[in-house]
């Protein structure tokens, strides 16, 4: 770890003036202490934001909720309305990490954890990533826990998040400030850039700029589940992951917002899937369509090749289990 | 006042069984363990020694080459840095167990990626962090290494060949026949506690504080890396945060931290950190094993053959013993065996949770379940009728077995009768199966030396170097002295981990609680004689019980027959004939419920038995948790343990608990432990055998072999991660 400058952070103002001066912000601090020991990253300064009243969840005019961004996601994991009215954010909170980091790291930071590449992690490994230009030593390495959808040649590293892979299922929107003052919010999907030739840029936030709150929309009507496979039964990151909100009526799929983890740089979701679904009648030959337009451009390298398969069977056991309960 | 005693015939006196105190084999508690609970146990890294100053090791960022630090004079002017050690004396290996002698040093040439090449000190542990992190390692000629055993040159063990018979005949003539390879990967010990020392010098004395199991020889080999005289080493290990094979032997941080200390004149700490456990201690090898099963139409074996492949880096003898149970455990009058050794550029490959047993009786275990599917018969039936009279090669007889007890039994306590036929089972997507395995690990009894000191007060002292590496170490031995001795537990004092003290076989192998034990239980009887020398009865008329001594129909206290005298004697066991008189193992049984996931076919264990028979049970509490650890690990070689090497450069990609992945709470499900009454006369005058390893002998086998009845789907190549179970649904 370098020596750096630690402020703690009195108001918004003062903190995102400080964070467009080159300071980063430290929440939780539960992913950036060990890129910090690692000096894989190594921020001169820091600025802590705990004390910054971000820390509610409140109901919004319209029935959603928003969510500030220092609510950890042990809080937001048990909490009631969460848990009543979007059990699929819950389920995916449960799901990552354990009981001692959810109750220190928050949603904001959660948004923002870096990948977990084992490339990205080894300084002595060329990583695109970490020293942009430098190649990527993942793509003919070991990389079975890294991504299938979504990478260039430049990058294959995945979003290791549940949590953001159950939000950008419900259309969740993240809100943000800038050190002039100035607003504005931001769909999940819109937040994150891919890879391209710039891997080490994961995020269209500016200098700057801090995530307040993620607002969920009021709740649908429709089955909720999120399904984590991972290669232990805790404690592992997902190799993929299925965030469904599915909806029937009359025997047809009125609604199915899916978004996939474990498989892309940031959390999935392909409209085509969702298009090719609505209003049809649920069946194995649908869902398998479904399997087939999600991976059509998907790749993998190697070690990673079987998320493949497990996608496309993943996807069918949730799609069925949703459609299934909603029958019944 | 040495008691020097050989184990050369067997131990048929029995004597423990006449004791009055009732301490052996009762389920006590560790008495340590209130300390380890509450933090107040110091382990190696907490020492706070006065004027200690902190070290970072680095690592060779390739396998081959010259190392060069390109800006050693830079960092060497980092805040607080007080020195950029580079030395000839440096591990480039870690030691293997029971070594005794320097491991191969002289790590400037890199021969894996990960060997640690330099160490750097400064006043605080973040600032020499932070140095060894800014230095630049770069090797200069090097060339491009094997790393992978598959295309490796290898060395036949020309010591581990046997053909006895004709195996390709007996296969030929075989009714049924089983000929299949199966592959294991490498497997980290992955200790809580990371290898750590600190060392401190006075004069030309060093005393290091480190963790280690095995004392006697960790000493002898870091007096032989700094060549300097043993007497002139101290090592200090009280208490040990797992070793699991890692600590058997010397690794790199204990000589970095003695030179560092020496050339600074201050004490120096190192610890490694978590990477570099993975990168630079020791690895289990890979293995890739075919066994050959010839069978008549019953299932009853008449050919056995065993042929695998491991590997180490160049120079190293230590080859992964897997064939050393298929030697004894199955009939079979056609044997074939042989091992070879490929030479690559991965890190040192030694000794890890059960050397051998632990992945070769697992494959054999496999196939013995792929044979009694197609002979057709019940698994645990197919093994009770291969179980030889006498050792299938020698021809000896066993010291004791109650292998087929623990077969039956185990059978019974799971409920194996209820087995589902293959794929017959499903609950919602959970496809639902049960498999079994039998277990088996050689016994060996140690040389190990105690003290035992009768105080005047009553009290008694127990002194060893041995080791307590969360085995139970400090418990069993205040009970065998307190069994002895006729006091109460809490009235024996027990130390241990300080090579001041009387070496001790030390903790592997499954040898340290026999071997250890068996020297104070030696000191015991000696002090048992000169009680009963001062009252003129014979030893074996004396009954010791809570502190009084009762003869001749008469009482009295404990302290009245010393008057004030203290007794101390020195007990010292070797081993003897009984070790080649008869073949010495321990048995058991393992039975495994699965459900796979038919969409994801990730594998959850549901409930795990394990009948075991392993002699006397010395502390029926701590013998349990040891076979709950084997089995739990067993969980871990069967469905998610393997260092995942890049296959350019050998390196370690998964060096952390994140991604290295030991079972979690979450994939043990409710386990149990059945200990089957034994004696073993040959094993040990305390008719106990090893048990800290039986536990994972085979133990993955019963968990493979339950996805087949669940699924239909063998998985040969370990892990049966998801990847491979849905190749095959």
């Amino acid at each position: 770890m370098r020596p750096f400058e630690y402020t703690r952070a009195q108001s918004t103002e003062t903190a995102t003036r400080d964070a467009a001066g080159g300071a980063m912000f430290i929440a939780g601090g539960t992913n950036l202490l060990d890129l910090m020991k690692l000096e894989v990253m190594a921020p001169a300064e820091l600025v802590d934001i705990n004390r910054l009243e971000l820390d509610r969840i409140e109901e919004t005019e319209d029935g959603g909720l928003r969510i500030g961004a220092l609510v950890t996601n042990s809080d937001l994991a048990n909490d009631t309305r969460v848990r009543r009215d979007w059990p699929v954010l819950s389920r995916a909170l449960l799901a990552g990490a354990s009981g001692q980091l959810r109750n220190k790291a928050t949603t904001g930071g959660n948004l923002l954890q870096r990948t977990r590449c084992l490339y990205f992690y080894d300084r002595a490994m060329a990583c695109n990533k970490r020293e942009p230009g430098s190649g990527c030593s993942a793509r003919e390495g070991f990389n079975r826990i890294l991504a299938i959808l979504g990478t260039s040649e430049h990058c294959i590293a995945t979003h290791p998040s549940d949590m953001a892979v159950a939000m950008r299922a419900l259309d969740a929107v993240v809100e943000t400030v800038k050190d002039d003052g100035s607003t504005r919010r931001l769909n999940l999907d819109d937040l994150y850039l891919l890879p391209g030739d710039r891997p080490d840029r994961e995020t269209v936030l500016e200098p700057g700029e801090l995530i307040t709150a993620v607002v969920l929309p009021a709740p649908v009507a429709g089955r909720q589940t999120y399904r984590k496979v991972r290669d232990r039964a805790s404690y592992a990151f997902a190799l993929v992951s299925v965030a469904g909100v599915v909806a029937m009526e009359d025997g047809r799929i009125t609604r199915a917002d899916l978004a996939f983890g474990g498989v892309a740089p940031k959390p999935w979701r392909d409209p085509q899937v969702e298009a090719l679904l609505v209003g049809q009648t649920p069946s194995e030959a649908l869902f398998e369509k479904a399997a087939d337009q999600l991976l059509a451009e998907a790749e993998g390298f190697g070690a990673n090749d079987f998320k493949l398969p497990l996608t496309r069977r993943t996807l069918v056991s949730v799609l069925t289990e949703l459609t299934q309960e909603a029958r019944t | 006042m040495t008691e020097h005693f050989k184990m050369d015939a067997p131990a048929t006196d029995r004597r423990l069984d006449d004791m009055a105190q009732g301490l052996v084999g009762a389920p006590l508690d560790r008495p340590e363990g209130p300390l380890k609970v509450t933090g107040t146990a110091t382990y190696a890294n907490e020492w706070q020694v006065e004027g200690m100053v902190h070290g970072v090791m680095v690592r060779a960022p390739g396998n081959s080459g010259r190392v060069v630090l390109s800006n050693r004079n830079d960092v060497a002017k980092m805040p607080g840095v007080l020195s950029v050690i580079q030395d000839d004396r440096l591990l480039r290996n870690p030691a293997q167990g029971t070594a005794n002698k320097a491991p191969i040093q002289g790590p400037q040439q890199a021969a894996y990626l990960g060997q640690l090449v330099a160490v750097v000190v400064a006043e605080t542990f973040e600032q020499a962090r932070h140095a060894a992190q800014s230095l630049m390692v770069r090797l200069e000629d090097g060339e491009v290494r094997p790393v992978d055993p598959a295309t490796a040159a290898v060395e036949p063990q020309d010591d581990q060949t046997l053909d006895q018979g004709d195996l390709d005949a007996a296969m030929k003539d075989a009714t049924h026949s089983v000929d299949e390879v199966y592959t294991t990967p490498s497997h980290s010990s992955s200790p809580m506690e990371p290898h750590a020392s600190i060392a401190s010098w006075e004069g030309d004395d060093l005393t290091l504080r480190g963790s280690y199991q095995m004392l006697k020889y960790n000493r002898n080999e870091l007096a032989d890396s700094l060549g300097i005289h043993p007497d002139r080493v101290r090592i200090l290990s009280p208490y040990v945060g797992g070793g699991f094979g890692s600590k058997l032997g010397l690794a790199p941080e204990a000589v970095a931290a003695a030179i560092a200390a020496q050339e600074l004149g201050r004490p120096v700490s190192v610890a490694l950190q978590r990477p570099q456990v993975y990168e630079a201690t020791m690895r289990r090898s890979e293995t890739r094993q075919r066994i050959r099963l010839a069978a008549d139409a019953d299932g009853r074996l008449s050919g056995f053959g065993h042929d695998a492949r491991v590997s180490n880096l160049p120079g190293e003898v230590f080859a992964e013993p897997v064939l050393q149970a298929s030697h004894f455990l199955y009939a079979g009058k056609n044997r074939q065996m042989s091992l070879d050794l490929a030479r690559l550029h991965r890190l040192c490959a030694g000794s890890v949770r059960a050397p051998g047993e632990a992945v070769g009786v697992t494959v054999v275990e496999n196939a013995m379940d792929e044979l009694a599917q197609k002979v057709g018969i019940d698994p645990v039936e197919l093994r009770l009728r291969n179980i030889p009279e006498t050792d299938p090669e020698s021809g000896k007889e066993f010291s004791s077995r109650r292998f087929r007890e623990a077969l039956e039994s185990g059978a019974r306590a799971f409920g194996w009768a209820d087995r589902p036929g293959l794929k017959e089972r499903r609950e919602g997507e959970w496809l639902v199966g049960y498999g079994m395995a039998s277990a088996a690990r050689i016994n060996a009894l140690m040389e190990s030396q105690a003290r035992v000191t009768l105080q005047p007060d009553g009290r008694a002292r127990v002194e060893t170097d041995m080791t307590d590496i969360g085995t139970g170490t400090y418990a069993i031995l205040g009970q065998i002295a307190g069994e002895m001795l006729g006091l109460p537990r809490d009235r024996v004092d027990v130390v241990l981990g300080d090579t001041t003290l009387p070496p001790a076989a030390g903790s592997g192998g499954s040898w340290g609680a026999s071997s250890s034990g068996t020297s104070v239980y030696v000191a015991c009887q000696a002090i048992r004689r000169q009680l009963a020398d001062r009252l003129d009865v014979d030893e074996k008329d004396l009954l010791l019980k809570d502190g009084r001594v009762t003869f001749d129909n008469q009482t009295k206290a404990l302290g009245d027959v010393l008057q004030g005298d203290e007794i101390a004697k020195l007990g010292h066991v070797e081993p003897g004939d009984t070790s080649t008189a008869v073949r010495q193992a321990t048995f058991g049984a393992y039975f495994a419920e699965v459900a796979v996931h038919a969409a994801s076919g990730e594998t959850r264990v549901r409930r795990m038995h394990g009948s075991f028979a392993a002699g006397r049970i010395l502390n029926a509490k701590t013998a349990r948790s040891q076979c709950l650890g084997g089995m739990t690990f067993g969980i871990g070689i069967a469905l998610t343990e393997e260092i995942a090497f890049d296959p350019r450069d050998g390196h370690v990609a998964n060096h952390n608990l994140a991604e290295y992945h030991i079972p979690v709470n979450a994939d043990v499900p409710q386990l149990t432990v059945e200990l089957l009454e034994e004696r073993d006369d040959w094993a040990s005058p305390l008719q106990a055998k090893g048990i800290g390893e039986l536990g994972i002998c085979g133990a993955a086998a019963a968990i493979t072999n339950a996805i087949y009845n669940a699924t239909g789907v063998r998985v040969r190549d370990y892990p049966a991660t998801l990847d491979k179970v849905i190749a095959g649904l």
